[in-house]
């Protein structure tokens, strides 16, 4: 039911979770680029779905969307670029886009970027199952139902999806300090 | 896995999900179980290592992007005379679309693109904020004493009740020849208007069947959210939601013989 008034609102409701709907598509899909495709397509959906959504979850909702689009982009691009993008530039340009920080020194910024990228790199590894469970828990902070929600999953599953990525996690942590 | 079936209430517990009883009685139980010991010492070894920084926010030149398509998509959304010229998009394709076509090649997607197309209009996506109230509507239903306002098998009985209470005479079909028997109907509230909806059953299952008017012809699509199957379509003026827990192929059956009978 389109009306033109309930787009002021969208700016209110929807769009303050802006960052939360890139950060999640940023850790669904492999590079940037497509990142931003689902995360505006996402976007658009958002705006044409919003008169029909009455919850109290705006952030939920919109995860959601972002979720089903990123899926669905998954899907569409499947065979047809299976080989990895490498993430070499890429995430160069964003370590050196964070470096500058004024309160360490160049050393101990540069040892953080390290540390950071390498933890990026192990949650990256995850299978998508995994790793969205836990960007949902750790960096969204959604609790067990939001995440059943924005997952369709039940929360049982959800619980042993975040136990399996932590575990995983610790034990990649792990191998990576013995070497 | 650590061979314990409490490891993930440990978990639960370190995320803040356990109510103070619970917490209490886990307590006890850690304090004597070396595994779950081990389980919670894993798991904040885990938590320890994602900081804040690994939080990717949008950068500033990706939000412009979006927040000009989202402005070139808006005119597109409202009702438009020519609107009729294109009547085969869904308004928000075309939404999308246009900003794509006027910025050009700034995606590099190329074929993608017709792929996209192509995908988008066998399978429309479903509105989602619609079907979360459907099933919310299903699942009130179902609350004690919720189920129907007028039970009868008779649709005779069952058509007539709405008579007055609706700006519209839904269909009510009796579908008993092909196991669906009708057990009554109910005034709900979706989409922002009142609807009709009509209760089957099949075998020990209740489906609801939300029925309100629309426009066009749509063949079934279907859905599924928090373990119940969805079905919806549109024919003769009227917009269809089927939803149950039945199982989806029992759905479609559903949804093909109403379509069927006259």
């Amino acid at each position: 039911m389109p009306n033109p008034l309930s787009n002021d609102t969208f700016e209110a409701v929807v769009l303050p979770h802006l960052d939360a709907a890139h950060n999640l598509a940023r850790w669904l899909m492999r590079d940037a680029a497509s990142a931003e495709d689902v995360l505006q397509e996402a976007m658009l959906r958002a705006l044409t779905y919003f008169p029909s959504f009455k919850g109290v979850n705006p952030r939920g909702w919109l995860l959601q969307i972002v979720r089903n689009t990123a899926y669905a982009s998954m899907n569409l691009n499947r065979g047809v670029d299976l080989v990895p993008i490498t993430t070499g530039s890429d995430e160069g340009e964003d370590v050196i886009a964070r470096l500058p920080s004024g309160e360490d020194d160049p050393e101990t910024t540069l040892i953080k970027a390290r540390e950071r990228e390498r933890v990026r790199q192990m949650i990256a590894a995850l299978p998508i199952e995994l790793r969205e469970t836990l960007v949902l828990r750790e960096l969204e902070e959604l609790s067990y139902k939001e995440i059943a929600d924005v997952t369709h999953t039940p929360i049982g599953t959800v619980m042993s999806r975040l136990w399996r990525a932590r575990r995983l996690l610790a034990q990649a942590a792990r191998r990576d300090e013995a070497a | 896995m650590p061979d314990c079936n409490k490891v993930l209430l440990v978990q639960a517990e370190l995320d803040g999900e356990l109510g103070a009883a619970e917490a209490a009685s886990l307590a006890a139980h850690r304090a004597e179980c070396p595994i779950c010991q081990t389980a919670a010492a894993e798991l904040m070894q885990a938590r320890a290592l994602i900081r804040d920084d690994l939080y990717q926010p949008v950068a500033d030149d990706v939000r412009q992007r979006i927040m000009a398509a989202l402005d070139a998509a808006r005119p597109a959304r409202r009702p438009q005379p020519s609107a009729a010229a294109t009547p085969a998009l869904p308004q928000w394709w075309r939404g999308w679309w246009s900003p794509w076509w006027s910025s050009g090649a700034s995606f590099g997607l190329g074929a993608a693109c017709a792929a996209v197309l192509a995908f988008f209009l066998i399978m429309p996506a479903m509105p989602p904020g619609l079907t979360e109230q459907v099933v919310a509507g299903h699942v009130r239903a179902l609350q004690p004493g919720h189920l129907q306002d007028v039970a009868s098998e008779d649709r005779h009985t069952v058509k007539p009740w709405f008579d007055g209470k609706l700006d519209f005479a839904p269909p009510v079909k009796d579908l008993a020849a092909a196991h669906f028997p009708l057990t009554g109907g109910r005034l709900d509230y979706l989409d922002g208007r009142p609807v009709a909806a009509l209760v089957y059953q099949h075998d020990k299952h209740l489906i609801n069947l939300f029925v309100w008017p629309g426009a066009g012809d749509e063949a079934p699509q279907t859905a599924e959210r928090q373990g119940y199957n969805i079905v919806h379509w549109s024919q003769d003026g009227m917009n269809f939601w089927a939803v149950s827990d039945v199982e989806m192929a029992q759905l479609k059956q559903f949804a093909a013989d109403w379509r069927r009978t006259p």
